[in-house]
């Protein structure tokens, strides 16, 4: 008997096609706004036509008047709940309806709920809100001003704007390191207001059964433990009486981790009427008012010695959170992750200054497609790279690969502290200048200028740290941050697998299974994958910030195991040996001694129902929390080369190539498809995509009209390449992926347009770089930046 | 039958107008009873129950609602349900056959074409109508009648292989030659 040939049967490192396709294909997915329940009622909500205004009054008379309505709920009627506020995912308070004031433009006012949501929205329109309209903050600058408006005038003991103040890394040897350097090279930076807007936007279903006491939330929820305890807290009820079922949901990318007002509101109603209510929200709803991502400055210093060696780097950020500090990221981090910046580099000391503000906007800001603010980091860092290496007159690759952290130098710990564990840069690096003709590239570029075309070639290189985390450092509302997998293995061999993870498009039912088969021996398509409802599935934190393969993943091949150890004394027991006697490969146990004696695991799963040893507790299940010993750190080299029309200031990619080193992949066709949207996004928002406000603060790009995603025409096409450096730490050796793309993707368009307009003396155009603001840079000779209000005191 | 859903009757209000629409849906013949002012994406979600027709944005933007008008693509979230009377609708629940799948289902699955699904639908139609149309196209005529639909997900390299796929299949069950690997 030959061991089974583990891609056959789906295990890891097959592209197994999707399982989650066949429903998809079909138009059967199941997503919430699918899903009706009997007797169920429509909620819409109202929202602030004005950024920063005191409610005179607000009369519902005429909402109440219409037929088909059943309830107008006011911020009044809520906070004699005392459910006017809720607390948010980062130790702030937000308003699930204003009561004082609004503060931004799309605040939750009021809602109503009625038979049909066209009534609803009728009834909407009804309701007559009086607004004493304040100074409006749209910038930092304006909100750390001396005589700014103080926006949360809720808070106690809040006098000023300002959010937090957090410090990070060595600031006295960073001085010292400066003290020395031979150059020092400055950049200002500002990464702009995104929005992460799945083409699903937000949606609940509440369903509170008054003869059960059991409330039942359908809802677009990345982590539906999260929103359970949150629920809990918020709505005082116990937490076995509360079941969140995440249905399929129609994209993420970090927007619906955060606890909404129109979730709390419509549980609120279906508590008041005893009836399921639907909320679904509509695109300029998710636009204006739920988690954005980005919107932070920077002023970054490099210490450099004159052969190209970095002795330090200090960043000063500022953040503009929005009206509520509405992040959802670990407690200890108040910037998030922004110091991970530079772990690919071997830098002797940095040093950061992060503060955060609230101004008249939407609230946030959210891990778009991020691990907590890695994506600015990464940024910044690559920006700041390539800005030091044209300071000292340096090839842009070589700078880089002299200051990267070395192959055999790892563990290794960063400047900021963290602890990477495994990696190949350089050897990424090469592929990427291999793939992209980077020798050749400079003799393109001069015969171009010769013909009167700019050309320009831009790197971005970056390890991130994905997976939180391990319990010491992270956790969200005081939860440790593990996750879980539970797997019961039926007689017949076949089983059924349930994470605390959520998929959301990245192919959990498919590739939790490969690690199952890889474990087991089990066929893929003999697994089947459920997650999202927390009634069943064991307590986990989520799918965002790359975590679900990092963490998640990790406790599938953990209880797999555990099922393994369990299905090893059954196997002794059948073939009436001692369990040292016992090996395995792939899908059987044989005796040592005599290898065609053997039982399948399947075998030992029946026994495991029918003829278990004596004292052994029948069945085969367990269930595995994972608590990672650190986070996974995946490389990327993104590298794109783009030509610049002078005239217009149009640019357009020519080639891009992207070398991902994440670990072992589980399923390398779902891995390139997550590199591929992330590029994609990584992309947007070089090019297109952002939200900004006008001086009234109205939300410019509150809907797909302004609010531009590329389409199948402009996106460019991606070579990809890969290097494989196992994860040290983790049970298959697999790193996080899903936001690698979106992280370092960004920089390598922005390097290459900055290539590309050397010769012009500018050095930096803020995202998106759109042919306008390219076009001034030229005519001009001046960056087109944001200045950044950052504290000038060096 | 009520005016927008049968599941809430609506409240009794004499001054809602009603119209009667008879469509042919996927080859079926559907009456039903809708307001003036009822979306036609609505109504084959809602009155029809056909909730593989998703709706994204509010601006005919992002093409999620797309569905075959007598077999052209259009934004149903665009179109009155009044509009679409004495028409032919194909959804996405209309594009299999009895027992196959449509080669362009076949190719999103086989080329990944899709990662959350929620674009899907519309992609495949808007697909379908290309293919019916040209049967051969090459990459830029599949982007170009693709940019009318958005992907969050998968960054359209994917979508535009899977047409390409389909229209291989299609040529080949055709009688040509080189196709469907
Ligand atoms: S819902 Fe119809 S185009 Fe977006
Ligand atoms: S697959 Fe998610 S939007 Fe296209």
């Amino acid at each position: 008997m030959t061991a089974l040939d583990e891609i056959k049967i789906g295990g890891l490192g097959a592209s197994r096609r999707r399982v989650e396709d066949n429903r998809f294909i079909r138009g059967k997915g199941n997503y919430v706004d699918d899903i009706v329940l009997p007797g169920m009622l429509h909620m819409e909500i109202l929202r602030s036509p004005v950024a920063h205004a005191r409610i005179v009054s607000v009369d519902t008379s005429k909402a109440w008047a219409i037929p088909g309505v059943r309830l107008v709920l006011t911020g009044e009627m809520m906070a004699k709940r005392n459910l006017a506020w809720m607390p948010t995912l980062s130790y702030d308070t937000q308003a699930v309806l204003a009561t004082d004031k609004v503060r931004f433009q799309g605040q939750e006012v009021a809602c109503v709920i009625a038979d049909d949501p066209y009534i609803a929205k009728d009834a909407c329109e009804a309701i007559v809100v009086e607004y004493e309209t304040l100074p409006v903050v749209v910038n930092p600058e304006q909100a750390l001003a001396a005589d700014a408006p103080l926006i949360r005038d809720d808070k106690e003991n809040q006098h000023d704007n300002v959010v937090f103040d957090w410090e990070v890394g060595d600031a006295a040897g960073t001085d010292r390191a400066f003290a020395q350097a031979d150059l020092v090279s400055k950049i200002d930076l500002h990464y702009p207001r995104s929005h992460p807007s799945p083409i699903e936007c937000c949606g609940s279903i509440a369903d509170f059964d008054r003869s059960t006491s059991k409330l039942t939330v359908y809802m677009t929820t990345q982590a539906p433990h999260i929103i359970r305890a949150a629920v809990s807290l918020v709505a005082e009820l116990p937490e076995h009486m509360i079941r969140i079922v995440s249905p399929d949901i129609g994209g993420g990318f970090g927007n619906k981790v955060p606890v909404y007002p129109g979730y709390v509101m419509s549980i609120l109603a279906s508590i008041l009427l005893e009836r399921p209510v639907k909320w679904i929200e509509d695109k300029t709803g998710n636009l204006i008012s739920t988690g954005f991502g980005r919107d932070v400055y920077l002023r970054g210093e490099m210490a450099l010695r004159k052969d190209g060696r970095i002795l330090g780097v200090r960043m000063h950020t500022v953040s503009d959170h929005g009206a509520f500090f509405a992040d959802a990221q670990p407690s200890k981090f108040k910037i998030g992750l922004m110091h991970s910046a530079f772990a690919a580099y071997d830098i002797p000391a940095a040093h950061l200054l992060a503060r955060g503000v609230y101004t008249n906007k939407a609230p946030g800001g959210v891990a778009y497609r991020c691990s907590f603010r890695v994506t600015e980091a990464m940024f910044f860092q690559e920006r700041m790279v390539q800005a030091a290496a044209d300071d000292l007159g340096m090839d842009q690759a070589e700078f880089r690969r002299v200051n990267f952290v070395r192959d055999d130098d790892f563990p290794h710990r960063t400047a900021f502290g963290f602890l990477t564990d495994s990696g190949q840069y350089g050897k990424c690096l090469d592929v990427g200048l291999e793939a992209i003709g980077y020798a050749d590239f400079q003799e393109r570029k001069k015969e171009a200028a010769a013909r009167g075309r700019l050309l320009g070639i831009g790197i971005s290189t970056m390890t991130e740290p994905l997976g939180a985390g391990n319990s010491r450092e992270y956790d969200i509302l005081g939860i440790k941050m593990f996750d879980s997998a539970e797997l019961r293995v039926h007689m017949t061999g076949k089983a059924l697998l349930r994470t605390g993870a959520k998929t959301q498009g990245q192919g959990h039912e498919t590739t939790w299974a490969q690690i199952v088969a890889h474990e087991l021996g089990l066929p893929a398509e003999d697994v089947v994958v459920e997650e999202g409802d927390t009634d069943t599935a064991p307590f986990g934190m989520g799918t965002y910030a790359s975590r679900s393969t990092p963490v998640a993943g990790a406790a599938v091949a953990m209880v797999a195991r555990k099922i393994r150890a369990k299905a090893r004394k059954l196997a002794a027991h059948l073939l009436e040996v001692s369990e040292e006697d016992v090996e395995w490969e792939l899908g059987r146990f044989y005796v040592r001694s005599a290898p065609n004696r053997g039982v399948t695991i399947q075998e030992c799963a029946a026994a495991a129902y029918s003829n278990m040893p004596d004292g052994m507790e029948p069945g085969l299940e367990n269930v595995a929390y994972y608590d990672p010993p650190n986070l996974t750190w995946p490389f990327a080299c993104y590298i794109a080369t783009v030509e610049v029309d002078p005239q217009t200031g149009v640019w357009d990619v020519l080639n891009f190539v992207a070398v991902d080193d994440c670990g072992v992949r589980i399923n390398p066709m779902i891995v390139e498809g997550q590199i591929m949207g992330g590029l994609t996004e990584a992309y947007a928002m070089a090019s297109m995509q952002f939200i900004t406000y006008d001086a009234e603060g109205n939300c410019v790009g509150s809907n797909y009209m302004d609010y531009l995603l590329p389409t199948a025409w402009e996106t460019p096409g991606f070579e990809l390449h890969e290097v494989v450096t196992p994860c040290p730490h983790h049970p298959i050796g697999a790193k996080g992926i899903g936001e690698c793309a979106t992280v370092g993707g960004p920089a390598a368009f922005v390097n290459a347009v900055m290539d590309a307009l050397k010769g012009f003396g500018v050095r930096n155009i803020d995202m998106p770089m759109l042919p306008d603001r390219v076009h001034e840079a030229i005519t001009t000779g001046r960056d087109v930046s944001g200045h950044p209000p950052v504290r000038q005191d060096d | 039958m009520t005016s927008l859903f049968e599941e809430v009757p609506r409240a009794e209000d004499d001054a809602v107008p009603v119209r009667t629409v008879s469509v042919t849906v996927n080859g079926e013949r559907r009456t039903v009873k809708v307001e003036p002012r009822l979306l036609l994406a609505h109504m084959i979600r809602h009155g029809l129950k056909l909730t593989g027709t998703h709706t994204g944005c509010d601006t005919s933007n992002c093409g999620a609602c797309t569905v075959l008008l007598d077999g052209r693509p259009v934004k149903s979230c665009t179109m009155l349900a009044v509009q679409a009377d004495g028409h032919e609708v194909t959804t996405v629940e209309g594009l299999a056959g009895q027992s196959e799948l449509h080669p362009v289902q076949e190719g999103f699955k086989d080329e990944h074409g899709l990662q959350c699904g929620f674009c899907t639908p519309g992609m495949m139609l808007t697909a379908k109508a290309l293919l019916d149309e040209n049967p051969d196209p090459t990459e830029d005529e599949v982007r170009w009648a693709l940019s009318g639909n958005l992907c969050r997900c998968t960054g359209y390299q994917n979508i535009v292989k899977s047409v390409l796929w389909a229209a291989r299949k299609q040529r080949a069950a055709a009688g040509e030659t080189g196709a469907g690997e």
